[in-house]
C-alpha cells in the first residue's frame, strides 16, 4: 500500500511538471503576448512599453521566465496579478467557494440520482422506466449545457418565477436558504449531463455484477432481492464507478465555467474567461496549475478510495 | 393403485422429479431445454446426473433451486423438494427453501465468491437470511463449519477475503455455506470440474464423508464417469435434455444399455499402461533438446520495493525424439503452460538452451528466429477464444502461410484439402468461427497449425474444454497425422487419462520442476517420486478398477 502510494504520488508530479511546461508554452505561443492590448492605447509610448516589459521580467527568455515562474510557485508565490498586482492565489481564493459550492452539489445530485437510475435500469432492464432513462440519457448527452441553462431560466426564473435567474445570492440578503435558493438552478443545470453519463455507466456496472456467479450462490442462500442488491451488487458496481467519478471531475470542471457564465456566478470560470481577456497570464496559468492539482488530486483520492473499498489492492 | 405408489414414492425421496418440461425462448436451436423427465433422489443417497455440454443437467438443478432465468418457464410436470411442491411455488417459498431445505454448490469457485466480503460473513449470512440464531451463536457455528470442511485455522480463515484463497479452499467455503442450515439435499453443479486432479478428489472425499455423517441427498452433477464411479449411488444419463437412462451406479456403468450411455463411457479415457505402438516414422535422431530451462516471473516495481517474484520454470531438461510425443502433466501453477509458451519463444527464456533441429534458438533474437517460426506451430485450449471471429476460416488458414511467403492460391488450395483432412467439409473454407462447435473449432485451430507443415506441434490443454466424446475424436485425430505426417508433439495437459491416451513419454511437472519423466507403463504402473503416485492416485474412477484387480490376484 506504501509502495503503491508512493508511486502513485511521483507519478502525478511528473504529470503537473509536464501540464506546466505545456501550458506555459502554448500560452506564449499565442501571438501579441501580455502587453498587446496597450499597443492600441495611444498614450503609452514605446519606451513605456519597454519598462514594463522590463519590470514584468517579459524580456528575457522563455525557459528563463519559466525557471523562475516554476520555482517560485514551488515555493508557494503563485505571481501577481498584470491587472491590479494582487497575489494570484488570492484572486483564486476569491472565486473558489463558488466554484466549489457548484461542482460540489451538482456532483452530489448527479451520483446520487445517476446510481439510483443506473441500478434501477439495470434490475428493471427494457422496462418502461429503463427506455425513459435511455431515451433521457440520449437527449441530455446531445444538448449542450447552456441551452438547458438558458431554457431553465426562462421557463423557472422568466415564466413561474419561481427560482433566481443568476448570482449568487441578492445584495443585502447572505442568509443560508437565500444561497441555496440560488443554487438550484445552476447546479441542476450543470448535473445534467452527468447524470446521464453517471448513469448509463452505473446500469452497465450493474448488470456486469448481476450475471456474476457470486449473485447466484447469494440468491442460492435464500437471500431477499433486497440484501442481493444492496450487500451483493451495489458494492462490487460501484468499485469502478469510484475511478469514473474521479475520472469525471475536469469534465464537471469544464461544465462548471459555462454554467457560471450562464447565470452570473461568480466563480472561477468567468474568472478564467476575464483574466484570458485581459491577457492576465499569471492568473491564467494560476487557475490552469489549480486545476490540474484539483484533477490530479481527486483521482488520486479515487484510486486510494478504490484501494481501501478493495481488500484484493489494500492487503496486496 | 398406481397414484398410491407414485405418493408413497414421493414421500420417500428427498427429491423427486416428475414430467418434468422446461421451455426454451423462441428461436433456440431446440424447444426444450428438458423435456419429459423423472427421477427421485433418495434419502441418504448420492444421485449422479451426467451428460455433455446442453444435455439440460443445470437447467435441472437451476428449475429445483427456482433459479430458472426469466426467460426460461417450466411448462410442465411436478418437482417435490421433501415433501414440498416446488413448482408453482410462490418466490417467498422457496427462498424459504434456499439455503435451508436445498442448497447449491456451484463449478467455478473462484468467481461464487462475492470478493468483497470476509468468507466468515458470507458464511454467516445464509444464518441471518433465514433468521436463525444470534450474532455469537451465527459466529460460533461458522467457525464449526470452517472446521468441518477441513479448513486450517478457521478463526483466521473467518476473517479472510476469498482471494487469498486457493480454488479448493473457495469450495470448500462454498461446502461450508451450503452446510450451514444442514439442508435435506445438497445439489452441486460440477463442483470439481475447475479443480486440480489432487484436489478434486480431496472434495469429492470431503462431499461423500459429510453425506456419510449427515445423510445428507447429494444431487450431483458431472459430465465425467471417473467422479460418477467414485461417489455415485445412482445415476441419472441425460442427452439433449431427455433422461436416456438410469439406474444404480453398478448397473449404469457395468452394463449401459443405452447406445449414448455405452459411447460415452467408451470414450472416458482410461489409463492404458500400455506404452504406445512406436511410430513408423519416428526416428533415432533428436529433433529438441532442452537444457536447464529457467523463467521467472517478475511483476510491481522494483523502485519502491514491492517486486513479487515468482519462478515459474526451474532447470528443465529433457530430450524429444523426432515423430514422438511427449506429454507434460502437472497441475495448475507447476509451470507447464509457461514451459509451452518458452518453447514457442512467445517469452524469452532467463537461462538455459533450447536446440531445436541442433540449433540454440533460446537466446536468438525475433528477426532471426523468425524463419524457423513456421517449424513449431502451438494448438490452443480455448476453441472459442482462439480464432478471430471476425475473419473466415479460409482467412484464418491462410494469412499465416501467406504471410511468410506462400503464393496466396497455393495456400488457398492446400487449405481446402487440410480441412478435409482434418474431416471438415470443404465449404468450411467461406464461414465464420461461431458457426462451427467447440470440437469443429479445435480441428480448424490444428489445421491452422499444420498450415505450416509444421515440425513440432505444442498443444497446450487442447482437448480439455471439449467434451468427451469430442475429445476422444480429436486425440485420434491428432494419433492419425502424426502417423502420416511424422510431426513431434508435445501435448500439455492436467488430465492423466489424456496424456495416458496419446503419448510416447511423460513429464510430470511440480513447481516449475520435472520431478519424473519416463514412458506411461512406469509412471502410471510405478511411479518413481511420491508426487507422481499421489497424482495418479487422485485420478476419479481409476482405483475401484485397480482395487478390483487387486482383489482378483489375491
Amino acid at each position: 500500500m506504501r509502495g503503491f502510494l508512493l508511486n502513485r504520488l511521483s507519478q502525478s508530479l511528473v504529470l503537473l511538471l509536464i501540464v506546466s511546461v505545456i501550458g506555459f508554452v502554448v500560452l506564449n505561443l499565442i501571438p501579441g503576448g501580455p502587453l498587446a492590448q496597450f499597443g492600441l492605447d495611444p498614450s503609452m509610448t514605446q519606451d513605456d512599453l519597454n519598462r514594463l516589459k522590463e519590470q514584468l521580467g517579459l524580456n528575457r527568455p522563455l525557459w528563463l521566465q519559466y525557471l523562475d515562474w516554476a520555482w517560485r510557485l514551488v515555493q508557494g508565490d503563485w505571481g501577481h496579478s498584470f491587472r491590479d498586482g494582487t497575489p494570484v492565489l488570492d484572486v483564486i481564493g476569491r472565486h473558489l467557494v463558488a466554484t466549489l459550492l457548484l461542482m460540489g452539489s451538482s456532483t452530489v445530485i448527479a451520483i446520487a440520482i445517476g446510481t439510483w437510475i443506473g441500478i434501477r435500469g439495470a434490475t428493471h432492464r427494457y422496462s418502461v422506466f429503463d427506455y425513459l432513462a435511455t431515451v433521457g440519457a440520449m437527449v441530455a448527452l446531445s444538448i449542450p449545457t447552456f441551452w438547458f441553462g438558458l431554457v431553465g431560466i426562462y421557463v423557472f426564473s422568466l415564466r413561474l418565477g419561481w427560482l433566481p435567474a443568476g448570482n449568487m445570492y441578492t445584495i443585502g440578503d447572505g442568509s443560508v436558504l437565500n444561497h441555496i435558493h440560488h443554487l438550484i438552478l445552476p447546479s441542476i443545470v450543470l448535473a445534467l449531463v452527468h447524470v446521464a453519463i453517471w448513469s448509463r455507466y452505473m446500469r452497465t456496472a450493474t448488470l456486469d455484477v448481476i450475471s456474476q456467479d457470486f449473485v447466484k450462490t447469494a440468491r442460492a442462500k435464500g437471500l431477499s432481492e433486497r440484501r442481493i442488491l444492496m450487500k451483493h451488487v451495489v458494492g462490487n458496481a460501484l468499485l469502478p464507478m469510484i475511478t469514473l467519478a474521479g475520472m469525471q471531475l475536469p469534465s464537471v470542471l469544464t461544465g462548471a465555467l459555462v454554467t457560471e457564465t450562464v447565470f452570473t456566478w461568480p466563480g472561477m470560470g468567468r474568472l478564467f474567461l476575464d483574466s484570458l481577456g485581459y491577457s492576465d497570464y499569471p492568473v491564467v496559468m494560476g487557475l490552469l496549475m489549480f486545476s490540474a492539482i484539483l484533477v490530479v488530486l481527486c483521482n488520486l483520492i479515487a484510486d486510494i478510495v478504490v484501494a481501501i473499498i478493495d481488500p484484493r489492492i489494500r492487503l496486496s | 393403485m398406481a397414484a398410491s405408489i407414485q405418493a408413497s414414492a414421493v414421500e420417500k425421496a428427498a427429491l423427486s422429479v416428475r414430467g418434468l418440461t422446461v421451455d426454451l425462448p423462441e428461436g433456440m436451436e431446440r424447444a426444450h431445454a428438458v423435456e419429459n423427465i423423472s427421477f427421485d433422489l433418495k434419502r441418504g443417497q448420492i444421485l449422479c446426473i451426467i451428460g455433455e455440454s446442453g444435455s439440460g443437467k443445470s437447467v435441472t438443478a437451476n428449475t429445483i433451486m427456482g433459479l430458472l432465468p426469466k426467460l426460461i418457464s417450466v411448462s410442465s410436470g411436478a418437482i417435490h423438494l421433501d415433501g414440498a411442491a416446488i413448482i408453482g411455488a410462490s418466490p417467498q417459498v422457496l427462498r424459504g427453501l434456499r439455503g435451508r431445505v436445498v442448497s447449491m454448490i456451484f463449478q467455478d469457485p473462484l468467481s461464487a465468491l462475492n470478493p468483497l466480503m470476509t468468507v466468515g460473513e458470507q458464511i454467516t449470512e445464509v444464518l441471518t437470511a433465514h433468521g436463525v440464531g444470534t450474532k455469537a451463536s451465527r459466529r460460533s457455528r461458522a467457525l464449526e463449519l470452517l472446521t468441518e470442511v477441513g479448513l486450517p485455522d478457521p478463526e483466521l480463515m473467518y476473517h479472510q477475503y476469498p482471494f487469498r484463497l486457493s480454488g479448493g479452499q473457495r469450495q470448500r467455503v462454498m461446502i461450508a455455506m451450503a452446510l450451514a442450515l444442514e439442508p435435506t439435499v445438497l445439489i452441486a453443479d460440477e463442483p470439481t470440474t475447475a479443480l486440480d486432479v489432487t484436489t478434486q478428489a480431496q472434495i469429492l472425499k470431503l462431499i461423500r464423508d459429510i453425506q456419510r455423517r449427515k445423510g445428507m441427498s447429494v444431487m450431483f452433477i458431472t459430465h465425467d464417469f471417473g467422479v460418477v464411479a467414485e461417489i455415485a449411488d445412482s445415476v441419472v444419463v441425460m442427452e439433449k435434455g431427455r433422461v436416456v437412462e438410469q439406474g444404480s451406479a453398478e448397473q449404469v456403468l457395468k452394463s449401459p444399455t443405452h447406445p449414448y450411455t455405452q459411447r460415452l463411457i467408451a470414450a472416458v479415457p482410461h489409463l492404458t499402461g500400455k506404452d504406445r505402438a512406436p511410430q513408423e516414422k519416428a526416428g533415432k535422431e533428436t529433433i529438441l533438446k532442452v537444457e536447464g530451462l529457467a523463467k521467472t516471473y517478475r511483476s510491481g516495481s522494483t523502485l519502491f520495493g514491492s517486486q513479487r517474484v515468482v519462478p515459474a520454470v526451474k532447470d528443465v531438461s529433457f530430450e524429444l525424439a523426432a515423430g514422438r510425443t511427449l506429454g507434460i502433466v502437472g497441475e495448475s501453477g507447476s509451470g507447464k503452460s509457461s514451459l509451452g509458451r518458452l518453447l514457442i519463444k512467445l517469452q524469452d527464456s532467463d537461462a538455459g538452451r533450447i536446440h531445436f533441429d541442433g540449433r540454440d534458438i533460446a537466446k536468438l533474437p525475433e528477426s532471426e528466429f523468425r524463419p524457423l517460426r513456421p517449424q513449431i506451430q502451438m494448438i490452443f485450449q480455448d476453441p472459442f477464444a482462439s480464432l478471430n471471429p471476425r475473419s473466415t476460416i479460409g482467412q484464418i488458414l491462410t494469412v499465416g502461410p501467406v504471410a511468410h511467403g506462400m503464393p496466396y492460391h497455393q495456400a488457398r488450395e492446400e487449405a481446402r484439402a487440410l480441412l478435409a483432412h482434418v474431416g471438415l467439409d470443404a465449404g468450411a473454407f467461406g464461414r465464420y468461427p461461431h458457426e462451427f462447435s467447440g470440437g469443429q473449432r479445435q480441428r480448424i485451430g490444428i489445421a491452422r497449425a499444420l498450415m505450416f507443415k509444421p515440425r513440432l506441434l505444442i498443444a497446450d490443454e487442447a482437448v480439455s474444454a471439449l467434451d468427451v466424446s469430442i475429445q476422444a475424436q480429436i486425440l485420434k485425430l491428432l494419433d492419425q497425422i502424426q502417423r502420416e505426417t511424422g510431426v513431434s508433439m508435445i501435448f500439455i495437459t492436467h488430465d492423466l487419462r489424456v496424456a495416458s491416451q496419446i503419448c510416447d513419454e511423460i513429464a510430470v511437472m511440480q513447481r516449475g520442476r520435472i520431478v519424473e519423466h519416463g514412458p506411461p507403463s512406469q509412471i502410471f504402473l510405478d511411479p518413481q517420486s511420491a508426487y507422481t503416485r499421489e497424482l495418479v492416485a487422485a485420478i476419479p474412477g481409476e482405483r475401484p478398477r485397480s482395487a478390483r484387480a487387486a482383489a482378483a490376484n489375491d
